[in-house]
């Protein structure tokens, strides 16, 4: 377990699915040290490309009790992360220093076992560089002292006009990340494969109106 | 999963060069044979080797990086594999030149150990529910042994006529194992329960989640690398065909195919084709957790 574990909280009750935190995360993480994040057949009739990050939605529910929720994702960045371990050449790794888990894009020969290995689904190779790719939680903004401390954040949170992603260490128990998973109920997803994601999702709740 | 081409070629025909140096070894060990016949059987076994080790090189984004894989063989089975099969390979050739029994129990267990981490790449994979279990080593290894055997046959009508009987029947039984422990396998991944649902991915504990949107719609490395994207009949009709291939139709060949070397590489040629459409059902067969996340886009 490493000292400090970095993670994003996201918060379902306030995502209303507006996809700013994809555009965000494209934006910043193309032209960052993670980029080029290439695009095929951009303006064409199938256009496809790497993202680290998505929204989806699901309807929950049956008609017409039925309930929408949008659901980001990206890497959970676990803290027993399987993709490791898997790697030939070393070039996915967990950092000791704050759990963010990379990828080292000079060292990845693209044999996608590290996607095999991703119960969520969250590595996606990038076809023009042939590389693996994944959510780096802006490693290159958080810990930019030339950026003013409040940018010191992943471009998705600084993005999110409801607030529905939080960032922190969530092995600081005092922590606002740490807070918010114990008090609002905060789970990990797809607890059944022991990976024990960094990253955790705060349930949808019931509003209750007072008179 | 999606079957990916090199990958089913690497597994195949490295199985059959592996197979068929283990007959090779064994009978050199234990029999009579002439030097023709082990040095014909390594050579064929050798390029067989070589080609699947060609062949894996088309699944690399960066192939010219390919030497870094043989760093991490403390944790990576894929590591592990691609540092024993050119050890293998090179035993293979010493032994083919050398002819000495303790280079070959050297590259028998290489062989053995080949045949580990190749079975350990998929079975490692837990929540890759239809490959984590020791049957896909146990199929591994028998389908790689029967197609060696097959191999051996034709290769003994060239070099050892006599021995060839006695070969066609290990053929046949080896065929027959093969057979059996892959229907095992099917069976057992027909009975499975996926243990992930839309409920745990997303964590909302409800029995009807319908997904709406995936976050774009032109597709993405998710939706192409993890569907085969066949019809379910299309897969039927693969299953039927190695479940023939493999066995029943080279076995019949063998034993009741009159023994000329024209039907003996038939029996070979036949049965190889079956482990191509069975190691494309593996690969298809397997249901990855994260296909719950990329379900529908409506």
């Amino acid at each position: 377990m490493t000292a400090k574990q970095l993670a994003l909280v996201i918060d379902l009750n306030v995502c209303v699915g507006c996809h700013a935190c994809v555009t965000s995360c494209k934006e910043w993480n193309d032209a960052g040290s993670a980029g080029p994040l290439t695009d095929q057949n951009p303006y064409g009739k199938d256009p496809t490309g790497t993202f680290f990050n998505r929204v989806q939605t699901f309807e929950v529910g049956e008609f017409p009790d039925t309930e929408t929720v949008h659901f980001p994702k990206s890497c959970l960045h676990c803290e027993d992360p399987p993709c490791v371990p898997v790697c030939p050449t070393g070039a996915s790794y967990k950092r000791a220093e704050d759990g963010i888990v990379l990828v080292d894009y000079d060292k990845c020969i693209g044999c996608k076992y590290c996607a095999w290995a991703c119960p969520y689904g969250a590595r996606e190779i990038d076809e023009g560089e042939k590389v693996m790719k994944k959510c780096t939680l802006c490693v290159d903004r958080i810990y930019d002292e030339l950026l003013p401390p409040q940018d010191r954040q992943p471009a998705c949170v600084m993005a999110c006009p409801t607030n529905a992603r939080l960032f922190g260490d969530v092995h600081d128990p005092e922590s606002a990340v740490s807070k918010a998973i114990r008090e609002r109920g905060g789970y990990a997803l797809m607890p059944e494969w022991e990976t024990k994601p960094a990253n955790h999702y705060l349930p949808r709740r019931k509003n209750e109106f007072k008179e | 999963m999606k079957p990916a081409w090199s990958v089913i070629l690497l597994t195949t025909l490295i199985g059959t060069g592996q197979g068929l140096f283990l007959v090779a070894f064994s009978i050199y060990t234990f029999g009579f044979p002439p030097e023709a016949f082990v040095f014909l059987a390594c050579g064929i076994s050798l390029l067989l080797l070589a080609a699947g080790l060609f062949a894996s090189f088309f699944h690399l984004g960066r192939p010219e990086r390919a030497w870094r894989a043989a760093s991490q063989w403390r944790t990576s089975w894929l590591s592990r594999e691609v540092i024993v099969l050119p050890a293998f390979m090179g035993f293979v050739f010493l032994f083919a030149c050398l002819g000495s029994f303790w280079i070959g129990a050297i590259a028998a267990i290489l062989c053995l150990a080949l045949f580990v981490c190749t079975g350990m790449i998929y079975a490692c994979l837990k929540f890759l529910q239809e490959w984590s279990s020791p049957l896909t080593l146990v199929n591994f290894f028998l389908l790689g042994l029967a197609s060696g055997v097959t191999l051996a046959v034709p290769l003994a009508a060239l070099a050892w006529p006599q021995a060839a009987g006695q070969l066609a029947l290990g053929a046949f039984f080896a065929g027959a194992a093969a057979w059996l422990a892959r229907c095992a396998a099917l069976v057992r991944n027909a009975l499975l329960r996926p243990k992930s649902t839309a409920a745990t991915a997303i964590g909302i504990k409800h029995p009807r989640i319908v997904q709406k949107a995936q976050g774009f719609m032109g597709g993405s490395f998710n939706t192409r690398e993890f569907f085969h994207g066949r019809p379910r009949l299309v897969l039927r009709l693969v299953r039927w065909s190695f479940l023939l291939l493999v066995f029943p139709v080279p076995g019949w060949l063998l034993g009741w195919g009159g023994g000329s070397l024209a039907v003996l590489a038939a029996a070979f040629a036949l049965q190889f084709a079956g482990l191509l459409a069975e190691r494309w059902y593996f690969f298809a067969e397997a249901r990855h957790p994260q296909n719950i996340y990329y379900q529908s886009a409506s």
